[in-house]
């Protein structure tokens, strides 16, 4: 059990400490910074940008940058859903698997292009290799319009008074090629070696040594799993995700997928105290969300390494935890690590069935997935937490009398109504998703794979992986009917797009304000003080808004037990 | 929106083909040189082909068991069980599954069963079980092949893999490895 704990620390450890210097390499490469890739990638940028006539130098205000980030993310998903609607006669599709139904192919183009992946289709049967390929696509390029928005707001917070914020196509495709591309064809290669599948051929057959002839899906599934992580998108090759041994063979893969989905995320912090300069300012960001993972993972992992209780009364030997729905090359440390990890991070790929976890360990999942603002994802992290400084902001400068600033900048009554509104959003969606649900027994109560307390988790769990844009799931859930696949679908678009306007809008009309210097009289954003003040905030606002439901589900599970 | 249309289409397709075709093309490339040239690790006994680190369903008395599974070992597709903790029908079956193993292997007290053995896995194809759970059944194994206990247990430790550069993550069995290595025996 101790080299189980070791493992966890350890790949929580190399994430921090490759995070500075790749967030130095990011905050870099969108400040048009030399690096050791111009030489390929310029011409390869330029003459993409010369075929689509775009002039990436032309920079954009924060409006332009909105308008160009919706139509490009329209085109994709209308695309995705012809692919994934046709792909029965499309070409590569070896084991013959038909085309998705409208419904489907809504809820899996919508949840691709937003980078949350909830998948309601197995990947063995429910799509062909061209989708795959597809949404493969869709990672790289979901990940890097949320790496983009995050760069207008890094743009916009350096900017003393003018409204030129770079340009979106610029920003998004810099993501792609100088970010995610060479990381990931690092991480595909380390897979690749360690037995996981990269072929275009069909399905294989083996006859078992008990005799019993089975089939073993196989397909380009290295090159899927490693944007998959870097791009925190989540989505599986397979349908059991990171759980199953062709997408995870062994420890080393685990701690390479989990680097992969921790590092961008936490290399943005550290990126933006780089291009604002203000590294106090990352280090307090840092210190807050490391605060909440800590506080969501320990006892999540302390809880499956104790195992379920009511299994323990049948006096088997618990030696090895909660086993259910976990593997033993992991064991239940590294599993319980890995579902705070993903829920955290908005990655929402799982190494374990979140389903089969003990009931307060379900508990700290959602959580993670209520506040989505520690770490959080690809860029949308950052945008998240914002948010909550504004909010912070705010409040303490009620609290000590002061106008409210941030970054010499006067916050205002237009900027705490998107504020306000943003922050509320999340947890309207979940709960009024989650009580319409609740509504119609007669449509959803079918779907649940577990009676009483936990069937409510189940649901609850549904929206808000949907509302985080996170992608994991309590998977007992019957979600392929058109209830879960068209409501989450629309809790997907309005959860994705609205916490990338707001923040982006409060950054633009920011961004125009005269800045004010700072005096004796501001109040210090990066301090710890302040930070105490964040997490004050966010601890705050979840728990008011999510302490019901969760009494509904988790917390009545576990006392019942 | 009209002015962005068109460049974000071309773009698109642009990106779509990099992205779908040129990445792809380089790791299945890369994958060629690695062992099992992008199909996996393949192992071969008898003429027979297995994937190494596909679990095989073993139920017979004479193979060392692997977990139970969801799926039944289909590799067509995964799946894990989704049962949540409290769940009573879950639960029975466990229970169930605690009695059946006892009928199978007399002589191993209840408390000796690692809860692995009775819980299914998240893929449901999941290869390994624990040391321990390997050496619970090494009397069955014995019985059933007619071999020295002894010499059954020599056996599982030489198939023990230690943690990762013996500092990270559990101890494991690879049951199809320990299987193959019995029917040589």
């Amino acid at each position: 059990m101790n080299t189980e704990i070791l493992g966890a620390i350890a790949m929580y450890a190399i994430s921090i400490l490759m995070a500075i210097p790749f967030g130095r390499y990011i905050a870099k490469v969108y400040a048009g910074e030399k690096t050791l890739l111009d030489t390929v990638l310029n011409p390869v940028e330029n003459l993409f940008f010369r075929i689509s006539g775009i002039d990436r130098k032309a920079e954009m205000n924060w409006k332009q940058h909105l308008v160009a980030m919706l139509t490009i993310n329209f085109i994709w998903f209308m695309l995705g859903m012809f692919v994934l609607m046709n792909q029965g006669w499309l070409p590569l599709n070896p084991d013959g698997n038909p085309g998705q139904t409208a419904d489907l192919a809504f809820n899996t183009s919508i949840s691709f292009v937003v980078n949350c992946n909830l998948q309601h289709y197995s990947g063995e049967s429910g799509v062909s290799y061209l989708s795959q390929l597809f949404l493969m696509f869709l990672q790289f390029v979901s990940a890097a319009t949320g790496m983009a928005a995050a760069v207008i707001l890094f743009i916009a917070l350096k900017q003393k008074t003018a409204d030129k914020l770079g340009n979106f196509y610029n920003l998004m495709l810099i993501s792609c090629t100088r970010i995610l591309l060479p990381a990931s064809i690092v991480v595909a290669s380390i897979l690749a070696f360690n037995g996981m599948p990269m072929t275009f051929e069909g399905k294989d057959s083996i006859v078992n040594m008990q005799g019993d002839t089975v089939g073993v899906s196989t397909g380009p599934v290295a090159a899927f799993v490693a944007i998959k992580h870097l791009g925190t998108n989540g989505g599986g090759f397979y349908g059991t995700n990171s759980a199953h041994p062709l997408e995870n063979p062994n420890y080393l893969t685990n701690m390479v997928e989990m680097f992969s989905q921790m590092i961008i995320p936490l290399a943005m912090i550290f990126a933006l105290g780089f291009f604002l300069k203000r590294k106090k300012m990352a280090w307090m960001i840092f210190g807050v969300m490391t605060l909440g993972f800590l506080l969501l993972c320990i006892p999540t992992i302390i809880w499956e390494v104790q195992g379920n209780p009511a299994i323990a009364q049948m006096g088997v030997d618990m030696g090895s935890g909660a086993m259910e729905g976990k593997e033993v090359r992991f064991g239940s440390a590294a599993s319980g690590f890995w579902s705070i990890a993903t829920t955290v991070i908005s990655t929402g790929s799982v190494n374990s069935m979140h389903d089969s976890a003990m009931p307060l360990s379900g508990m700290m999942q959602l959580l993670a997935m209520m506040t989505n603002a520690f770490y959080g994802g690809c860029g949308v992290g950052i945008l998240n937490f914002f948010i909550f400084i504004i909010l912070a902001v705010f409040i303490s400068g009620l609290m000590v009398g002061r106008t409210p600033e941030f970054l010499g900048k006067k916050i205002e009554g237009r900027e705490m109504k998107i504020a306000m509104i943003v922050a509320l959003l999340h947890p309207l969606l979940i709960l009024v998703g989650t009580a319409l649900a609740a509504a119609f027994p007669g449509i959803t109560s079918a779907n649940l794979n577990n009676p009483g307390f936990h069937g409510f988790s189940e649901m609850l769990y549904e929206y808000t992986s949907s509302a985080a844009n996170n992608g994991s799931g309590f998977e007992g859930l019957g979600d392929n009917n058109p209830w879960w696949n068209i409501t989450t679908g629309f809790v997907l678009i309005l959860s994705r797009f609205l916490p990338i306007i707001g923040p982006i809008a409060i950054a633009g009309l920011l961004a125009n304000k005269k800045y004010i210097p700072e005096s004796a009289g501001t109040l210090p954003t990066d301090s710890a003080t302040f930070g105490m003040m964040v997490m004050a905030v966010i601890v705050i606002i979840t728990a008011l808004s999510f302490f019901p439901a969760l009494t509904l589900g988790p917390i009545a599970e576990y006392f019942s037990m | 929106m009209k002015t962005n249309i068109f460049p974000a289409i071309k773009l698109t397709i642009v990106t779509l083909l990099f992205f779908c075709v040129v990445y792809p093309a380089v790791v299945w490339a890369i994958a060629q040189l690695a062992p099992g040239s992008g199909h996996g690790e393949m192992v071969t006994a008898n003429g027979k082909r297995y994937y190494a680190n596909i679990g095989q369903k073993f139920t017979e008395d004479r193979f060392f068991n692997s977990r139970p599974s969801a799926i039944e070992y289909n590799a067509a597709g995964s799946g894990g069980s989704n049962k949540g903790p409290s769940n009573p029908e879950y639960l029975a079956v466990v229970q169930a599954r605690i009695d059946t193993f006892l009928v199978h292997n007399p002589g191993v007290a209840k408390k000796d069963i690692p809860v692995e053995l009775v819980t299914a896995s998240g893929s449901g194809l999941d290869p390994d079980i624990s040391p321990k759970a390997a050496l619970v059944q090494v009397k069955r194994v014995a019985a059933a092949r007619k071999l020295s206990e002894e010499k059954i247990t020599q056996l599982v430790s030489a198939h023990i893999e230690k943690p990762l550069l013996g500092m990270f993550g559990p101890e494991k069995v690879n049951v199809l490895s320990l299987n193959l290595a019995l029917e040589k025996l």
